[in-house]
Protein backbone atom coordinates (compact mmCIF):
# COMPACT_ATOMS: atom_id res chain seq x y z
CA UNK A 1 0.00 0.00 0.00
CA UNK A 2 1.45 3.52 -0.82
CA UNK A 3 1.20 5.42 2.67
CA UNK A 4 3.85 7.61 4.08
CA UNK A 5 2.19 6.87 7.72
CA UNK A 6 4.79 5.76 10.12
CA UNK A 7 3.31 4.66 13.60
CA UNK A 8 5.38 3.83 16.42
CA UNK A 9 4.45 2.85 19.91
CA UNK A 10 5.54 5.42 22.63
CA UNK A 11 5.95 5.49 26.22
CA UNK A 12 2.82 6.85 26.66
CA UNK A 13 1.07 3.94 26.13
CA UNK A 14 -0.41 4.97 22.40
CA UNK A 15 0.60 4.67 18.94
CA UNK A 16 2.13 8.33 17.32
CA UNK A 17 2.26 8.86 13.61
CA UNK A 18 3.91 10.95 11.42
CA UNK A 19 4.60 11.27 7.98
CA UNK A 20 8.00 10.32 6.29
CA UNK A 21 8.89 12.67 3.81
CA UNK A 22 10.08 11.72 0.23
CA UNK A 23 13.04 12.19 -1.98
CA UNK A 24 11.51 15.66 -3.49
CA UNK A 25 10.81 17.86 -0.03
CA UNK A 26 14.33 16.12 0.69
CA UNK A 27 16.48 16.90 -2.12
CA UNK A 28 14.70 20.62 -1.81
CA UNK A 29 16.17 21.10 2.04
CA UNK A 30 19.26 19.73 0.70
CA UNK A 31 19.76 22.27 -2.02
CA UNK A 32 19.00 24.95 0.30
CA UNK A 33 21.53 23.59 2.71
CA UNK A 34 24.15 23.23 0.16
CA UNK A 35 23.70 27.07 -1.01
CA UNK A 36 23.71 28.15 2.55
CA UNK A 37 26.93 26.10 2.74
CA UNK A 38 28.52 27.94 -0.23
CA UNK A 39 27.55 31.22 0.70
CA UNK A 40 29.60 30.43 4.08
CA UNK A 41 32.55 29.36 2.61
CA UNK A 42 32.62 32.37 -0.18
CA UNK A 43 32.42 34.85 2.86
CA UNK A 44 34.90 32.52 5.00
CA UNK A 45 37.36 33.63 1.77
CA UNK A 46 36.51 37.09 1.95
CA UNK A 47 37.06 36.94 5.47
CA UNK A 48 40.46 34.96 5.21
CA UNK A 49 42.29 37.08 2.16
CA UNK A 50 43.40 40.11 4.05
CA UNK A 51 45.18 37.72 6.59
CA UNK A 52 48.18 36.04 5.92
CA UNK A 53 46.69 32.50 3.52
CA UNK A 54 49.39 30.89 4.68
CA UNK A 55 49.68 31.76 8.14
CA UNK A 56 46.65 31.72 10.59
CA UNK A 57 43.98 32.76 8.33
CA UNK A 58 44.48 30.04 6.29
CA UNK A 59 44.64 27.56 9.18
CA UNK A 60 41.13 28.93 10.25
CA UNK A 61 39.52 29.02 6.83
CA UNK A 62 40.78 24.86 6.37
CA UNK A 63 39.17 24.37 10.24
CA UNK A 64 36.14 25.69 9.43
CA UNK A 65 35.99 24.21 5.46
CA UNK A 66 36.37 21.03 7.44
CA UNK A 67 33.50 22.12 9.97
CA UNK A 68 30.97 23.05 6.81
CA UNK A 69 31.89 19.98 4.98
CA UNK A 70 30.88 17.60 7.29
CA UNK A 71 29.88 18.67 11.08
CA UNK A 72 26.88 21.89 9.15
CA UNK A 73 24.21 19.21 9.32
CA UNK A 74 25.37 17.46 12.64
CA UNK A 75 25.44 21.16 14.18
CA UNK A 76 21.81 21.84 12.87
CA UNK A 77 20.21 18.15 13.72
CA UNK A 78 21.69 18.03 17.42
CA UNK A 79 21.37 21.63 18.36
CA UNK A 80 17.90 22.97 16.51
CA UNK A 81 15.70 19.95 16.82
CA UNK A 82 16.41 17.74 14.05
CA UNK A 83 16.64 20.53 11.52
CA UNK A 84 18.77 22.14 9.39
CA UNK A 85 18.12 25.03 8.16
CA UNK A 86 16.63 23.61 4.55
CA UNK A 87 14.72 21.09 6.20
CA UNK A 88 13.28 24.13 8.48
CA UNK A 89 12.23 25.80 5.31
CA UNK A 90 10.59 22.50 4.17
CA UNK A 91 9.24 21.98 7.53
CA UNK A 92 10.74 18.61 7.73
CA UNK A 93 13.24 17.10 10.80
CA UNK A 94 15.54 14.16 11.49
CA UNK A 95 14.00 12.39 13.80
CA UNK A 96 15.47 8.72 15.43
CA UNK A 97 13.03 5.86 14.67
CA UNK A 98 11.37 5.94 17.47
CA UNK A 99 10.28 9.80 16.70
CA UNK A 100 12.81 10.76 19.29
CA UNK A 101 14.76 13.92 18.35
CA UNK A 102 18.19 13.07 16.52
CA UNK A 103 21.02 12.50 18.87
CA UNK A 104 24.36 13.31 18.77
CA UNK A 105 26.23 9.87 17.63
CA UNK A 106 22.85 9.20 15.52
CA UNK A 107 23.18 12.46 13.55
CA UNK A 108 27.34 12.04 13.21
CA UNK A 109 26.56 8.48 11.57
CA UNK A 110 24.03 9.48 9.49
CA UNK A 111 25.80 12.44 7.87
CA UNK A 112 29.28 10.60 7.92
CA UNK A 113 27.49 7.95 5.66
CA UNK A 114 26.44 11.00 3.33
CA UNK A 115 29.62 10.59 1.14
CA UNK A 116 28.12 6.90 0.03
CA UNK A 117 24.60 7.90 -0.37
CA UNK A 118 26.34 10.71 -2.66
CA UNK A 119 27.75 7.98 -5.04
CA UNK A 120 28.33 7.47 -7.86
CA UNK A 121 27.28 11.11 -8.65
CA UNK A 122 24.66 13.60 -6.88
CA UNK A 123 22.91 11.32 -4.20
CA UNK A 124 22.08 8.23 -6.90
CA UNK A 125 22.91 5.67 -4.27
CA UNK A 126 21.20 7.22 -1.60
CA UNK A 127 18.35 7.95 -3.68
CA UNK A 128 17.70 4.41 -4.83
CA UNK A 129 17.26 3.39 -1.36
CA UNK A 130 15.20 5.52 -0.54
CA UNK A 131 13.01 4.80 -3.24
CA UNK A 132 13.45 0.68 -2.03
CA UNK A 133 12.13 1.38 1.67
CA UNK A 134 8.66 2.37 2.81
CA UNK A 135 10.27 4.83 5.03
CA UNK A 136 12.41 7.01 2.67
CA UNK A 137 15.73 6.10 4.15
CA UNK A 138 19.11 6.71 2.83
CA UNK A 139 21.89 4.78 3.27
CA UNK A 140 22.95 6.67 5.99
CA UNK A 141 19.53 6.70 7.62
CA UNK A 142 19.23 3.03 7.74
CA UNK A 143 22.40 2.49 9.41
CA UNK A 144 21.96 5.88 11.93
CA UNK A 145 18.16 4.54 12.47
CA UNK A 146 16.50 8.08 11.72
CA UNK A 147 14.18 9.08 9.21
CA UNK A 148 12.90 12.63 8.28
CA UNK A 149 9.13 13.22 8.87
CA UNK A 150 7.05 15.83 8.50
CA UNK A 151 6.54 18.29 11.28
CA UNK A 152 4.27 21.31 9.29
CA UNK A 153 0.84 21.54 10.61
CA UNK A 154 -1.63 20.96 8.77
CA UNK A 155 -4.36 23.69 9.64
CA UNK A 156 -7.39 22.32 10.92
CA UNK A 157 -11.04 23.47 9.49
CA UNK A 158 -12.61 25.43 11.86
CA UNK A 159 -15.01 25.01 13.64
CA UNK A 160 -18.66 25.20 12.26
CA UNK A 161 -21.11 25.97 14.69
CA UNK A 162 -23.65 27.36 11.95
CA UNK A 163 -24.66 23.99 10.69
CA UNK A 164 -28.13 23.12 12.56
CA UNK A 165 -27.16 19.65 13.09
CA UNK A 166 -30.29 17.21 11.98
CA UNK A 167 -29.80 13.54 13.56
CA UNK A 168 -29.63 10.81 10.52
CA UNK A 169 -32.53 8.85 9.88
CA UNK A 170 -31.15 5.69 10.29
CA UNK A 171 -28.33 4.30 12.76
CA UNK A 172 -24.62 4.04 11.30
CA UNK A 173 -21.55 2.23 12.39
CA UNK A 174 -18.36 4.67 14.08
CA UNK A 175 -16.55 4.14 10.74
CA UNK A 176 -19.48 5.34 8.75
CA UNK A 177 -20.23 8.38 11.21
CA UNK A 178 -16.43 9.06 10.84
CA UNK A 179 -16.80 9.24 6.95
CA UNK A 180 -19.67 11.64 7.34
CA UNK A 181 -17.73 13.93 9.40
CA UNK A 182 -14.72 13.76 7.87
CA UNK A 183 -17.71 14.92 5.00
CA UNK A 184 -18.29 17.56 6.64
CA UNK A 185 -14.33 18.72 7.90
CA UNK A 186 -13.28 18.50 4.18
CA UNK A 187 -16.14 20.41 2.64
CA UNK A 188 -13.97 23.74 2.29
CA UNK A 189 -11.07 21.97 0.62
CA UNK A 190 -14.08 20.39 -1.87
CA UNK A 191 -15.70 22.07 -4.58
CA UNK A 192 -19.38 22.17 -4.83
CA UNK A 193 -19.94 20.00 -7.58
CA UNK A 194 -17.65 17.17 -6.26
CA UNK A 195 -19.22 17.33 -2.68
CA UNK A 196 -22.89 16.64 -4.57
CA UNK A 197 -20.99 13.72 -6.75
CA UNK A 198 -20.04 12.14 -3.06
CA UNK A 199 -23.63 13.06 -1.48
CA UNK A 200 -25.10 10.95 -4.71
CA UNK A 201 -23.42 7.74 -3.53
CA UNK A 202 -25.44 8.38 -0.36
CA UNK A 203 -29.13 8.83 -2.29
CA UNK A 204 -30.14 5.83 -1.30
CA UNK A 205 -29.93 6.55 2.43
CA UNK A 206 -30.75 10.45 2.53
CA UNK A 207 -33.12 10.71 -0.39
CA UNK A 208 -31.84 13.84 -1.22
CA UNK A 209 -29.83 15.09 -4.46
CA UNK A 210 -27.68 17.51 -5.22
CA UNK A 211 -27.22 20.63 -3.00
CA UNK A 212 -30.16 19.23 -0.66
CA UNK A 213 -28.15 15.89 -0.44
CA UNK A 214 -24.72 17.66 0.73
CA UNK A 215 -26.70 20.14 3.08
CA UNK A 216 -28.36 17.23 5.09
CA UNK A 217 -24.60 15.19 5.53
CA UNK A 218 -23.64 18.30 6.78
CA UNK A 219 -26.28 18.54 9.10
CA UNK A 220 -25.96 14.80 9.91
CA UNK A 221 -22.23 15.20 10.05
CA UNK A 222 -22.87 18.30 13.17
CA UNK A 223 -25.17 15.76 15.27
CA UNK A 224 -22.28 13.27 15.19
CA UNK A 225 -20.32 15.69 16.11
CA UNK A 226 -22.50 16.49 19.31
CA UNK A 227 -23.37 19.86 18.24
CA UNK A 228 -27.28 20.43 19.65
CA UNK B 1 -19.22 11.55 25.15
CA UNK B 2 -19.77 13.46 21.49
CA UNK B 3 -16.75 15.06 20.39
CA UNK B 4 -18.17 18.89 20.62
CA UNK B 5 -18.27 18.01 24.59
CA UNK B 6 -15.01 16.47 24.69
CA UNK B 7 -13.16 19.31 22.73
CA UNK B 8 -15.28 22.07 24.97
CA UNK B 9 -13.95 19.99 28.00
CA UNK B 10 -10.18 19.81 26.74
CA UNK B 11 -9.56 23.08 24.96
CA UNK B 12 -8.32 25.47 27.28
CA UNK B 13 -5.60 22.71 28.22
CA UNK B 14 -4.37 22.15 24.69
CA UNK B 15 -4.76 26.00 24.42
CA UNK B 16 -2.06 26.08 27.72
CA UNK B 17 -0.05 23.11 26.18
CA UNK B 18 0.17 25.01 22.54
CA UNK B 19 1.35 27.91 24.04
CA UNK B 20 3.57 26.35 26.30
CA UNK B 21 5.53 24.62 23.44
CA UNK B 22 5.87 27.83 21.92
CA UNK B 23 8.67 28.62 24.95
CA UNK B 24 9.01 25.43 26.28
CA UNK B 25 12.25 26.69 28.00
CA UNK B 26 10.70 28.68 30.86
CA UNK B 27 10.17 27.15 34.20
CA UNK B 28 6.40 26.61 34.50
CA UNK B 29 6.28 25.62 30.72
CA UNK B 30 8.55 22.84 31.13
CA UNK B 31 6.52 21.42 34.34
CA UNK B 32 3.15 21.73 32.62
CA UNK B 33 4.46 19.67 30.00
CA UNK B 34 5.67 17.00 31.89
CA UNK B 35 2.50 16.86 34.45
CA UNK B 36 0.27 17.06 31.00
CA UNK B 37 1.89 14.55 28.82
CA UNK B 38 0.15 11.36 30.01
CA UNK B 39 -3.19 13.01 29.97
CA UNK B 40 -2.70 14.23 26.71
CA UNK B 41 -2.11 10.58 25.31
CA UNK B 42 -4.71 9.44 27.28
CA UNK B 43 -6.77 11.92 25.46
CA UNK B 44 -5.65 10.79 22.00
CA UNK B 45 -6.11 7.33 22.62
CA UNK B 46 -9.99 8.02 23.34
CA UNK B 47 -10.47 10.32 20.57
CA UNK B 48 -9.47 7.44 18.60
CA UNK B 49 -11.23 4.98 20.47
CA UNK B 50 -13.99 6.84 19.80
CA UNK B 51 -13.87 7.02 16.11
CA UNK B 52 -13.84 11.10 16.82
CA UNK B 53 -13.13 12.87 13.65
CA UNK B 54 -9.78 12.64 12.29
CA UNK B 55 -8.97 16.32 11.74
CA UNK B 56 -9.04 16.21 15.36
CA UNK B 57 -7.19 12.66 15.88
CA UNK B 58 -4.33 14.84 13.41
CA UNK B 59 -4.36 17.46 15.78
CA UNK B 60 -3.86 15.75 18.89
CA UNK B 61 -1.23 13.28 17.51
CA UNK B 62 0.67 15.98 16.12
CA UNK B 63 0.10 17.67 19.73
CA UNK B 64 1.45 14.77 21.47
CA UNK B 65 4.58 14.20 18.79
CA UNK B 66 5.78 18.17 19.30
CA UNK B 67 5.28 17.15 23.62
CA UNK B 68 7.26 14.12 23.42
CA UNK B 69 10.19 15.45 20.94
CA UNK B 70 10.17 18.53 23.66
CA UNK B 71 10.54 15.90 26.30
CA UNK B 72 13.17 13.60 24.91
CA UNK B 73 15.05 16.48 23.66
CA UNK B 74 16.97 16.99 26.96
CA UNK B 75 17.91 13.78 26.62
CA UNK B 76 19.48 13.89 23.56
CA UNK B 77 21.43 17.28 24.40
CA UNK B 78 22.78 16.41 27.89
CA UNK B 79 23.88 12.71 27.39
CA UNK B 80 27.48 13.11 26.30
CA UNK B 81 29.78 12.75 29.29
CA UNK B 82 33.37 13.68 28.62
CA UNK B 83 34.69 11.86 31.10
CA UNK B 84 33.10 8.41 31.32
CA UNK B 85 33.87 8.81 27.65
CA UNK B 86 37.86 8.78 27.56
CA UNK B 87 37.52 6.42 30.56
CA UNK B 88 35.59 3.70 29.21
CA UNK B 89 33.54 3.86 26.52
CA UNK B 90 36.06 4.42 24.24
CA UNK B 91 38.46 1.76 25.10
CA UNK B 92 35.86 -0.62 25.94
CA UNK B 93 34.72 0.26 22.04
CA UNK B 94 37.96 -0.61 21.11
CA UNK B 95 37.96 -3.70 22.52
CA UNK B 96 34.48 -4.89 21.53
CA UNK B 97 35.74 -4.03 17.70
CA UNK B 98 39.14 -5.92 18.74
CA UNK B 99 39.16 -8.42 15.89
CA UNK B 100 38.41 -5.40 13.73
CA UNK B 101 40.64 -3.11 14.59
CA UNK B 102 43.06 -6.14 14.31
CA UNK B 103 42.40 -6.55 10.74
CA UNK B 104 42.69 -3.08 10.41
CA UNK B 105 46.05 -2.84 11.44
CA UNK B 106 46.93 -5.94 9.26
CA UNK B 107 45.41 -4.31 6.13
CA UNK B 108 47.64 -1.10 6.93
CA UNK B 109 50.77 -2.35 7.81
CA UNK B 110 51.09 -5.31 5.96
CA UNK B 111 51.03 -3.64 2.69
CA UNK B 112 52.84 -0.54 4.20
CA UNK B 113 55.81 -2.78 5.11
CA UNK B 114 55.61 -4.59 1.50
CA UNK B 115 55.54 -1.46 -0.27
CA UNK B 116 58.59 0.19 2.20
CA UNK B 117 60.50 -2.94 1.73
CA UNK B 118 60.10 -2.80 -2.00
CA UNK B 119 61.36 1.37 -2.30
CA UNK B 120 63.86 0.99 0.65
CA UNK B 121 65.99 -1.74 -1.97
CA UNK B 122 64.50 -0.47 -5.45
CA UNK B 123 65.28 3.38 -6.30
CA UNK B 124 62.88 3.37 -9.00
CA UNK B 125 59.91 1.66 -6.76
CA UNK B 126 58.86 5.05 -5.55
CA UNK B 127 57.83 6.06 -8.66
CA UNK B 128 55.23 3.77 -9.43
CA UNK B 129 52.92 5.54 -6.06
CA UNK B 130 53.85 8.39 -6.13
CA UNK B 131 54.78 11.12 -9.45
CA UNK B 132 57.72 12.46 -9.98
CA UNK B 133 57.16 15.93 -8.45
CA UNK B 134 55.87 14.51 -5.27
CA UNK B 135 59.16 12.50 -4.78
CA UNK B 136 61.12 15.74 -5.36
CA UNK B 137 58.68 17.63 -2.84
CA UNK B 138 59.16 14.70 -0.01
CA UNK B 139 63.06 14.83 -0.87
CA UNK B 140 63.68 18.49 -0.15
CA UNK B 141 61.59 18.72 3.12
CA UNK B 142 63.36 15.95 4.70
CA UNK B 143 66.76 16.52 2.78
CA UNK B 144 69.07 16.82 5.93
CA UNK B 145 70.96 19.94 4.37
CA UNK B 146 68.11 21.79 3.54
CA UNK B 147 67.48 21.47 7.14
CA UNK B 148 70.49 22.61 8.40
CA UNK B 149 70.27 25.88 6.41
CA UNK B 150 66.53 26.16 7.11
CA UNK B 151 65.15 28.10 10.20
CA UNK B 152 63.14 27.45 12.55
CA UNK B 153 59.66 27.79 11.50
CA UNK B 154 56.92 30.34 12.19
CA UNK B 155 54.35 30.09 14.59
CA UNK B 156 52.03 31.10 12.10
CA UNK B 157 52.87 28.79 9.64
CA UNK B 158 52.13 26.53 12.34
CA UNK B 159 48.42 27.27 12.78
CA UNK B 160 48.43 27.01 8.51
CA UNK B 161 49.08 23.37 9.38
CA UNK B 162 47.11 22.68 12.10
CA UNK B 163 43.82 23.65 10.21
CA UNK B 164 45.51 21.25 6.88
CA UNK B 165 46.16 18.19 9.26
CA UNK B 166 42.64 18.42 10.81
CA UNK B 167 40.63 18.89 7.21
CA UNK B 168 42.61 16.46 5.78
CA UNK B 169 43.36 13.41 8.29
CA UNK B 170 39.76 13.51 9.51
CA UNK B 171 38.47 13.71 6.21
CA UNK B 172 41.06 10.75 5.69
CA UNK B 173 39.49 9.06 8.51
CA UNK B 174 35.86 9.49 8.03
CA UNK B 175 35.89 8.44 4.54
CA UNK B 176 37.52 5.39 5.89
CA UNK B 177 34.66 4.85 7.89
CA UNK B 178 32.22 5.61 5.19
CA UNK B 179 33.49 3.36 2.68
CA UNK B 180 32.60 -0.10 5.10
CA UNK B 181 28.85 0.93 4.04
CA UNK B 182 30.36 -0.17 0.29
CA UNK B 183 30.68 -4.26 2.08
CA UNK B 184 33.62 -3.22 3.52
CA UNK B 185 35.42 -2.39 0.54
CA UNK B 186 35.88 1.22 0.71
CA UNK B 187 37.40 1.06 4.02
CA UNK B 188 39.97 -1.74 2.07
CA UNK B 189 40.37 0.72 -0.19
CA UNK B 190 41.40 3.63 2.20
CA UNK B 191 43.67 1.45 4.47
CA UNK B 192 45.29 0.24 1.58
CA UNK B 193 46.27 2.95 -0.23
CA UNK B 194 46.90 4.70 3.00
CA UNK B 195 49.85 1.60 3.81
CA UNK B 196 51.18 1.63 0.70
CA UNK B 197 51.60 5.66 0.63
CA UNK B 198 52.97 5.55 3.89
CA UNK B 199 55.30 2.98 3.82
CA UNK B 200 56.32 3.94 0.52
CA UNK B 201 57.44 6.88 1.23
CA UNK B 202 59.20 5.89 4.49
CA UNK B 203 61.13 3.44 2.87
CA UNK B 204 62.41 5.89 -0.09
CA UNK B 205 63.18 8.16 2.93
CA UNK B 206 65.31 5.44 4.78
CA UNK B 207 67.24 4.71 1.40
CA UNK B 208 68.22 7.88 1.05
CA UNK B 209 69.53 7.74 4.85
CA UNK B 210 67.05 11.00 5.58
CA UNK B 211 66.43 8.91 8.92
CA UNK B 212 67.57 11.78 11.31
CA UNK B 213 64.88 14.25 9.31
CA UNK B 214 62.10 12.04 8.68
CA UNK B 215 61.69 9.23 11.97
CA UNK B 216 61.70 12.13 14.69
CA UNK B 217 59.04 13.81 13.02
CA UNK B 218 56.69 11.73 12.13
CA UNK B 219 57.42 9.36 15.68
CA UNK B 220 55.09 11.33 17.70
CA UNK B 221 51.98 12.73 16.17
CA UNK B 222 52.02 8.91 14.10
CA UNK B 223 51.49 7.36 17.58
CA UNK B 224 47.76 8.89 17.43
CA UNK B 225 47.68 9.51 13.85
CA UNK B 226 48.17 5.79 12.58
CA UNK B 227 46.28 4.25 15.61
CA UNK B 228 43.43 6.48 14.90
CA UNK B 229 43.46 5.60 11.34
CA UNK B 230 43.20 1.99 12.27
CA UNK B 231 40.16 2.79 14.45
CA UNK B 232 38.12 4.20 11.32
CA UNK B 233 39.13 1.04 9.72
CA UNK B 234 37.69 -1.04 12.38
CA UNK B 235 34.83 0.99 12.48
CA UNK B 236 34.01 0.81 8.43
CA UNK B 237 34.75 -2.83 8.55
CA UNK B 238 32.50 -3.28 11.44
CA UNK B 239 29.57 -1.39 9.52
CA UNK B 240 31.21 -3.97 6.21
CA UNK B 241 30.64 -7.25 8.29
CA UNK B 242 26.98 -6.17 9.47
CA UNK B 243 25.68 -6.59 5.94
CA UNK B 244 28.00 -9.54 4.84
CA UNK B 245 27.06 -11.71 8.24
CA UNK B 246 24.54 -10.22 10.15
CA UNK B 247 23.91 -13.40 11.85
CA UNK B 248 20.71 -13.63 13.78
CA UNK B 249 19.75 -10.37 12.99
CA UNK B 250 18.42 -9.32 9.64
CA UNK B 251 20.68 -7.50 7.23
CA UNK B 252 18.93 -3.94 8.17
CA UNK B 253 18.69 -4.78 11.79
CA UNK B 254 22.58 -5.88 11.48
CA UNK B 255 23.98 -2.41 10.00
CA UNK B 256 21.36 -0.47 12.54
CA UNK B 257 22.86 -2.34 15.37
CA UNK B 258 26.30 -1.68 13.85
CA UNK B 259 25.68 1.84 13.29
CA UNK B 260 24.56 2.62 17.08
CA UNK B 261 27.92 0.28 18.00
CA UNK B 262 30.86 2.65 16.13
CA UNK B 263 29.36 5.63 17.53
CA UNK B 264 31.97 5.73 20.80
CA UNK B 265 34.89 4.87 17.59
CA UNK B 266 33.81 7.70 15.71
CA UNK B 267 34.04 10.59 18.73
CA UNK B 268 37.29 8.48 19.83
CA UNK B 269 38.65 9.30 16.03
CA UNK B 270 37.73 12.65 15.71
CA UNK B 271 39.24 13.17 19.56
CA UNK B 272 42.65 11.59 18.47
CA UNK B 273 43.01 13.10 15.31
CA UNK B 274 42.40 16.37 16.52
CA UNK B 275 45.38 15.22 19.27
CA UNK B 276 47.58 14.13 16.14
CA UNK B 277 47.23 17.50 14.60
CA UNK B 278 48.17 19.42 17.36
CA UNK B 279 51.30 17.20 17.82
CA UNK B 280 52.23 17.48 13.83
CA UNK B 281 51.27 20.96 13.97
CA UNK B 282 53.55 22.52 17.13
CA UNK B 283 55.72 19.46 18.31
CA UNK B 284 57.04 17.44 15.09
CA UNK B 285 57.36 20.69 13.28
CA UNK B 286 60.02 21.79 15.81
CA UNK B 287 63.21 21.42 14.59
CA UNK B 288 65.32 23.06 16.96
CA UNK B 289 65.02 20.07 19.72
CA UNK B 290 67.16 17.40 19.78
CA UNK B 291 66.67 14.11 17.95
CA UNK B 292 66.56 12.21 21.42
CA UNK B 293 64.05 14.43 23.19
CA UNK B 294 61.75 13.93 19.72
CA UNK B 295 62.04 10.01 19.68
CA UNK B 296 61.82 10.02 23.63
CA UNK B 297 58.56 11.34 23.87
CA UNK B 298 57.39 9.51 20.61
CA UNK B 299 58.00 6.73 22.42
CA UNK B 300 56.26 7.52 25.56
CA UNK B 301 53.94 8.45 23.40
CA UNK B 302 53.01 5.68 21.48
CA UNK B 303 53.47 3.62 24.97
CA UNK B 304 50.46 5.80 26.07
CA UNK B 305 48.21 5.35 22.98
CA UNK B 306 48.68 1.57 23.50
CA UNK B 307 48.54 1.26 26.92
CA UNK B 308 44.79 3.33 26.33
CA UNK B 309 43.84 1.37 23.78
CA UNK B 310 44.31 -2.17 24.87
CA UNK B 311 42.82 -1.06 28.59
CA UNK B 312 39.16 -1.53 27.53
CA UNK B 313 39.15 -5.14 28.15
CA UNK B 314 38.79 -4.05 32.38
CA UNK B 315 35.32 -2.20 31.32
CA UNK B 316 33.51 -5.26 29.86
CA UNK B 317 30.96 -6.60 32.18
CA UNK B 318 31.15 -11.10 32.22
Amino acid sequence: MLDTRYRVEIPGGIHLEAQVVGPVARAFALAIDTVIGAILIFLLTLAAIPLNFGGMGGGLFLLMLFVIEWLYPVLFEVLARGQTPGKKMLGIAVVNDDLSPVTLGTSLVRNLLRTVDFLPLFYLAGLVTMLSNRRFQRLGDLAAGTLVVSISKSARPAAMDDIPPLAPAIALSRGEQTAIVDFLQRSSQLSQPRQQELAAILEGITHEAGEDGVERLHRNGAWYLGMR
Amino acid sequence: MKQHEFEAEHRALWQRIDAALQQPAKDDNAQLLAEQYLGLCQQLAIAKERMYDSALVEQLNNRVLDLYRELYRYRAESRFNFYAFVKRDFPLAIYRHRYFVLVAFLLLVVPGLVAGTWTYFDDEAIYSVLDSSQVRQMERIYDPEARKIGREREADTDIFMFGFYIKNNIGIAFRCFAGGLLLGVGTLFVLLFNGIFMGSIAGHLTRLDYVDTFYPFVIGHGSFELTAIVFSGAAGLRLGYAILHPGQLSRLDGLRQAGREVVPMLYGIVLMLTIAAVLEAFWSSSSSLPIAVKYTVGALLWGLVLLYSFSGSRHESR
